[in-house]
């Protein structure tokens, strides 16, 4: 099967700081892979170097056999991927409706943006704070408000970092169920740090550690890995 | 819904404008008034492009200028004033694009943006102002260095050269015409491009994750707000009857700043509202001598900033609010913007 | 050859310039973040100080090299617990701020002194080199411009007080934590700032006629300069101030000084478009 987003040698350099390290990384359509790893391992900056946020020092991301590398976040996200970063990123002075109703417009032009809006609304379940400055809100609502921007472009595509950071666990509960719908018509990527949540929605999960790729394997092989436990308690690999 | 309610606040405060530029002159010379209407357009496009686009520009005074240059130029060189007129708003508009382009596509923080439009208001200060030799000429107008350029056509009726429009006639133009370009940007913000530009303020990588491309929209902006304030250099002109490079100058560049900020950013009536009083305020002061001008200026500036973060008008509306609580959610979204868009930039390596 | 001569010692005087009415400001923003807009008034002040002093019998050297930046010092103080201390991390609003002291400077001293010139003769007299008359003052400014980087210099990396600023501006909480109190660290820094600006407006003060005005002219230039230069207080200020006195005065010799001061502007808007992090690196960053 052919790969949907693929990253040949990808690298990325602070300074001195190699934040990712030659990676190579494959995806299959349709299919859900969640990232891990320690603090500092770059999952993030990957990410922002998929979603174009960040312009890789060496290496190739090609997304459906198109080589994106170094294009404007605005040009990838025009292929058809939603991204939600990790600090949630909304527009706090506009109210619920218009963040996801600017999303819907993007993607579905005027005549049916109002219809993806509410759709949108109601999946997420956002009907009473629809009118409500996203400012107002909790944390966890405002995760919501992104994933809503998300999911009312209706990607085939949907990069997703740390979706569950600072949610109730009842909101967790949700949010896994919610990537579950999606994964039925789009392939996700997921950087989490929660194990409890990755359990749940997991298949398949790509290790870092030290901007490489320490491990790729089904959900329960890595969780049972020896390096993977001695990565996250620090101890020496 | 929100198409209709925005639909009557418009119209309400057109008619409400109306009605007082039709009772104003009862209280105030029409010659005064007239240039209190042109200030407030030239705050107007400022309070475009910083209260709603989040585009903190330093230098709108250059584009005014250009304006009103680019208008008293073409005139002596064309006799009639309908094409100049429509330069003075071309030009400002056309180099807004230019500059701007320049500075979004290179995304350049707030700061720098703050900066580099203040010294491009800089040069043509310096330059207007050294082009008092016989060399300087375009066409057949002198530009007159210091002393600026005096005895161009003015405003005419379109295709009569000698049918002028000026003292009363020309005050209800400048009425129709700050009337038109307010409806005209209510109307814009209130298009899918006006409301790309508010999220744009509010949140710039999220629109462009949403796959809108922020430069071009940024600069298109910023080009309406130039080609709004050359109007407005454009109507100084033909009031005043003579250009200078005073037009140029920080203090005008700072002026503009003040009224906006007195008045109120993120709407529309307030900066208008602030230059009209502070210019009128500046007009009364300026028959006396016990105090000086600027002081008070600079005073109001630095209180403002200190005491009155969100201006004259978001303040009375949030008054409003309080005594009217169900129209309360109705405002939520007219909140003002931060002026300091500042975080910190350092790079966070992963999480 | 001693034309030669004379242009070299132009270009360094012109370096020497920007530095000079650069320092203070390059104080405040680069350990402070604050861009002090009424930076051109604090010079304008510091004229005036000197001006009075002299009128007064005072010492000319005393003045310009003690009174002026005493008093700008002291009203800079005043103008940080007044103003700048409850705006501290707000960029925009602090230049906004001191845009409006600016204005209200401006006023006041057309208010106290009219708005007419005034001015001293310099208290060095110029001399021969071959054909050319060199003003003898012009080298004074050069020697006070390099003494003004090496105190900098000296007084951020050598003394104890210039380790804790450098502490207060990279961390406030660390150093709060470890006793010492951000506020004051902010206060004196700020003090410093305001008093090199005062003295480079006491030193200038025998070359310019004053009028209330003058800050304008140095206030551009200023603040071109500490913005290109970057986030290194020292090094950016001299880099800077090399780039554009260089190309400034080359300016000036071929065509004339208004073509050199356009071209300063100019090469300062090309510049950050380049470097949009000015030349010594990331604009928000603490350090020498």
């Amino acid at each position: 099967m052919a790969s949907i987003l693929e990253t040949r040698g990808l690298t990325m350099q602070f300074g001195g700081v190699t934040a990712v390290d030659n990676v190579d990384f494959k995806l299959q359509r349709n299919e859900l892979r969640c990232l891990i790893g320690p603090n500092g391992a770059g999952k993030s900056t990957f990410f922002k170097c998929l979603t174009g946020q960040l312009k890789p020092t060496g290496g190739h991301v090609f997304i459906e056999n198109e080589e994106t590398t170094g294009w404007d976040p605005h040009a990838v996200s025009r292929l058809g991927i939603g991204i939600k970063t990790q600090v949630p990123s909304v527009m706090d002075g506009l109210p619920v409706r218009e963040n996801i109703w600017l999303a819907a417009y993007r993607t579905h032009g005027r005549e049916r943006a109002r219809h993806a809006t509410d759709s949108a609304i109601e999946r997420l379940a956002l009907r009473d704070i629809a009118n409500t400055a996203v400012g107002r809100l909790s944390h966890g609502e405002r995760q919501r408000v992104e994933l809503g921007i998300v999911i009312s472009m209706e990607p085939w595509l949907i990069l997703l970092d740390e979706p569950a950071a600072g949610m109730t666990g009842e909101e967790v509960a949700r949010m896994a169920e919610i990537i579950g719908e999606l994964n039925a018509d789009a392939a996700i990527v997921v950087v989490e740090h929660d194990m409890q949540f990755i359990r749940s929605i997991a298949k398949k999960v790509t290790v870092f550690n030290q901007g490489r790729i320490l491990v790729e394997e089904d959900v329960d092989t890595v969780m049972n890995d020896p390096r993977v436990r001695d990565v996250y308690l620090g101890k020496k690999v | 819904m929100v198409a209709a309610s925005e639909l009557r606040s418009a119209l309400t405060v057109l008619v409400i404008a109306a009605i007082l530029f039709i009772v104003a002159p009862a209280v105030i010379e029409t010659y005064t008034l007239t240039v209190l209407i042109i200030y407030g357009m030239l705050a107007l496009s400022l309070g475009l492009i910083w209260g709603f686009g989040g585009i903190l520009c330093f230098g709108q005074a250059a584009f005014f200028g250009l304006g009103a240059y680019t208008y008293a130029i073409s005139a002596i060189n064309i006799g009639e004033s309908t094409v100049p007129f429509v330069l003075g708003i071309a030009v400002p508009a056309a180099f807004a694009f230019i500059l701007g382009a320049m500075l979004f596509y290179g995304r350049l923080s707030d700061v720098y943006l703050g900066v580099i439009t203040l010294v491009v208001t800089l040069i043509f200060f310096k330059f207007m102002n050294s082009t008092a030799g016989p060399e300087y000429v375009i066409g057949n107008a002198r530009l007159g260095g210091f002393n600026g350029i005096p005895g161009f056509q003015t405003l005419n009726v379109p295709g009569d050269p000698g049918s002028y429009i000026y003292d009363v006639d020309y005050y209800w133009f400048c009425v129709v015409a700050i009337l038109i370009v307010y409806a005209l940007v209510r109307w814009l913000l209130a298009s899918p491009f006006g409301r790309i530009a508010v999220a744009i303020r509010e949140n710039e990588t999220r629109v462009e994750l949403m796959g809108y491309d922020v430069r071009i929209r940024k600069t298109v902006l910023f080009s309406i707000g130039g080609g709004i304030a050359g109007l407005s250099g454009t109507l100084f002109a033909n009031w005043a009857e003579i250009v200078t490079p005073g037009m140029f100058s920080l203090a005008q560049s700072a002026e503009i700043i003040i009224w906006c900020i007195v008045g109120g950013l993120g709407t529309l009536v307030g900066p208008v509202i602030g230059a009209m009083a502070l210019a009128y305020l500046k007009f009364l002061l300026g028959q006396q001598s016990l105090v000086d001008n600027m002081m008070l200026l600079g005073l109001i500036l630095t209180l403002s900033v200190l005491f009155l973060p969100r201006g004259i008008v978001p303040s009375l509306g949030t008054l409003l609010a309080r005594a009217m609580p169900k129209r309360r959610r109705k405002r939520q979204h007219h909140r003002r913007p931060r002026r300091d868009a500042e975080e910190s930039r350092g790079e966070v390596l992963d999480g | 050859m001693d034309l030669a001569g004379v242009i070299a010692i132009e270009m360094v005087y012109s370096v020497a310039m920007l530095v000079l009415i650069s320092a203070g400001l390059a104080v405040v923003f680069g350990m402070m973040r604050v861009i002090n807009l009424a930076h051109g008034e604090f010079m304008m002040m510091g004229g005036y100080a000197t001006i009075v002093s002299v009128h007064a019998g005072i010492n000319i050297y005393i003045a310009m090299l003690i009174v002026a930046p005493l008093v700008v010092g002291i009203i800079g103080l005043i103008v940080e617990r007044l103003v700048i201390r409850y705006l501290y991390g707000r960029l925009i609003d602090t230049m906004l701020a001191t845009w409006g002291l600016s204005l209200f400077f401006i006023g006041a001293a057309t208010m106290i002194f009219g708005n007419t010139t005034t001015g001293i003769s310099p208290p060095i007299s110029g001399f021969a080199l071959g054909d050319f008359q060199v003003n003898g003052y012009n080298l004074f400014i050069v020697l006070v411009a390099a003494v003004i980087l090496i105190a900098m210099f000296a007084a951020l990396s050598l003394t104890r007080f210039g380790l804790i600023a450098r502490g207060t501006m990279q961390r406030p909480d660390m150093a709060s934590a470890l006793g010492y109190d951000p506020d004051r660290i902010y206060m004196l820094t700020f003090f410093a700032g305001s008093a090199l600006s005062g003295l480079a407006g006491g030193i200038l003060a025998p070359l310019v006629g004053l009028v209330p005005t003058t800050g304008a002219t140095y206030i551009a230039k200023a603040f071109i300069t500490v913005i290109s230069g970057g986030a290194s207080v020292i090094a950016g200020l001299a880099s800077a101030a090399t780039l554009f006195g260089l190309i400034s005065q080359s300016f000036t010799f071929l065509f004339s000084p208004v073509v050199g001061e356009v071209a300063l502007l100019v090469a300062a808007v090309v510049l950050l478009r380049l470097l949009p992090q000015g030349i010594t690196g990331r604009f928000f960053r603490g350090g020498m």
